[in-house]
């Protein structure tokens, strides 16, 4: 007899996650037999924008890709811009933008952890684990004044200084979230339900996440080891070290645990720059105009590399910004490794790469060889969208 | 005949009360840059708690009374965001949260916006901020419901 198949279609409103993003499984019985995505409802046309506006705008932008990882973006342009313009950076910004960035990628674990919780049915630990997160979110408030857009970086340094009581606010903070992680880090490997939920699922080997490209914790919990922070120290890590953390299973649970084991190195890596941040100045002067060249900017995002390329023409705006966000890295791999799995392990399955879609949102023209390389202007840009989306009704 | 007028009154009293004290809501993205999106998360854990006004965050839209909307709207989710709405039994509220939704923010302009919410769907209610801090969100809604309730004693 004949199997039935059907495509259950999901999104891009659904309950499992904040963001719009629509999946369609194929199933026959309860197995995935094909899995696409569609994206793209997010779009907003942000590196066109970008060209539109000078620097110091296309900064504040640029925080606007996402809102959860709005200040890696920021360094990422920041690092890049001041390259281009030869801008030296007072070693005291650098390492306070890395302590922001450490802070960020606490909050942006704690957040994920929560998610996935969610995601497994395990809604007492979404709770706790956002509970907990608040008090990293004090600690940016404190250090910043707002809670998630901080725009702590300008070009050429930082715009918050810190001083001894504020630092001690923060270790007191870390203590608290540290002695929280070790627990969840108990919790996860022997809760058995949640085990139940994450062990040996949605396995990747070694091989497979280095083909397929996987970025961030998503790949170094295969064990491969991509961590930017380590391998091209940018800002002030060359200063404040980081070890890599890296798992071997590459299954749903290896993906937890990296990231919370890496939340230790974050832990550890704030209370040294807090103890050890060097002095003098928070900026440095930025010229309206920047030079004209290009240049390439990489970071390591919580959720794995981010990647600017920046050109310059001479003026005060940008000839081009392009970015690429981990996101798109590790959504298309899961979507090849969704067959084969259970129905109900894909909220999991996509829960543990942390997507975030916002910052993957893009249109991409592709053209033949033969074809001459054309510039869509912004008006053609416009046109085009209010075609597509017109015929779609 | 007295007696009928009462009893419609008495239930539509009954239906608004129950309205405005249990409401629940719709969250729907249109194109936000996910900072709105987790701060509206954050008012349903354990430190601002906004299930303690009988506010729940659910999934499906037909079920709701409130839509809560992030971001500005982008052409593709456009068509969304109006099923969504239509999708959505009367008597219905819309609650535009951050200054994206509100005006569209940082991204007005940008070639594939359209614009804010209330130029696709009516909104009855604006929480500005880039993002509004979960308390902000949280007036926001009971300030909705104030609202609807208002609106339900005057019918
Ligand atoms: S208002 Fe701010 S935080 Fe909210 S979606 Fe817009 S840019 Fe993001």
């Amino acid at each position: 007899m004949p199997s039935e198949r059907f495509v259950i279609p999901i999104g891009p409103q659904h309950p499992a996650l904040k963001e719009p993003g629509h999946f369609e499984f194929s199933v026959e019985g309860e197995r995935v037999t094909g899995a696409t995505v569609r994206l793209g409802y997010a779009h907003r046309g942000i590196e066109k924008a970008c060209e539109e506006r000078n620097w110091v705008q296309s900064l504040y932008l640029l925080e606007r890709i996402c809102g959860i990882c709005s200040h890696i973006h920021t360094t990422a342009y920041c690092l890049g811009v001041e390259r281009l313009a030869g801008v030296e950076v007072p070693p005291r910004a650098q390492a306070i933008r890395v302590l922001i960035a450490e802070l960020e990628r606490v909050h942006s674990h704690l957040l994920w952890l929560g998610v996935a919780a969610h995601e497994a049915g395990f809604d007492t630990l979404f709770m706790y684990s956002w509970r907990d997160r608040e008090t990293v979110m004090d600690v940016l408030e404190g250090l910043t004044g707002n809670r998630v857009n901080y725009s702590a970086n300008v070009l050429g340094g930082v715009k918050y200084d810190l001083d001894e009581a504020r630092a001690e606010t923060i270790r007191k903070g870390v203590d608290y979230l540290e002695a929280r992680t070790y627990y969840y880090l108990e919790l996860v490997v022997h809760d058995p339900v949640f085990v139940q939920r994450t062990r040996g699922i949605g396995t990747v080997t070694r091989e497979q996440a280095e083909w397929l490209g996987l970025v961030g914790p998503a790949a170094r919990a295969s064990n491969v080891a991509r961590d930017l922070r380590v391998e091209s120290p940018y800002a002030a890590y060359d200063l404040f070290p980081v070890q890599m953390v890296l798992e071997t299973a590459g299954d749903l649970e290896a993906r937890v645990s990296v990231r919370l084991k890496e939340l230790f190195e974050s832990y550890r890596v704030i209370r040294t720059i807090l103890d050890k941040l060097p002095t003098g100045e928070i900026k440095g002067r930025m010229p309206k105009k920047v030079r004209e060249g290009e240049t390439v900017s990489r970071v390591e995002a919580p959720r794995g590399e981010l990647f600017y390329f920046i050109k310059s023409n001479g003026t005060d705006k940008a000839e081009r910004v392009k970015v690429r966000t981990p996101t798109l890295c590790n959504l298309a791999p899961m979507m090849t490794l969704a067959i084969g799995h259970q129905l109900a392990d894909m909220p999991m399955l996509l829960a543990g790469v942390d997507p975030c879609f916002s910052c993957n949102d893009r249109s991409i023209v592709v053209r033949n060889a033969q074809e001459a390389e054309t510039r869509w202007t912004w008006e053609q840009l416009r046109r085009y969208g209010i075609e597509v989306y017109k015929c779609k009704r | 005949m007295r007696l009928e007028e009462l009893w419609e009154q008495l239930e539509a009293r009954l239906a608004t009360w129950g309205r405005t004290h249990s409401p629940w809501a719709v969250h729907f993205n249109s194109g936000s840059c996910n900072g709105c999106d987790i701060e509206i998360l954050a008012t349903i854990t354990p430190r601002y708690d906004l299930e303690r006004f009988g506010v729940k965050i659910q999934g499906s839209p037909r079920h709701a009374d409130i839509l809560v909307c992030t971001g500005p709207v982008t052409r593709q989710a456009r068509e969304r965001l109006l099923r969504i709405y239509e999708q959505m039994p009367s008597p219905k509220f819309v609650l535009a949260v951050g200054t994206c939704a509100i005006s569209g923010g940082v991204f007005q302009g940008c070639y594939n916006v359209v614009g804010r919410v209330d130029a696709v769907i009516p909104v009855d209610m604006y929480v500005p901020g880039c993002p509004p801090r979960p308390e902000a969100i949280i007036d926001g809604i009971l300030k909705l419901l104030e609202k609807a309730q208002a609106e339900g004693v005057a019918t």
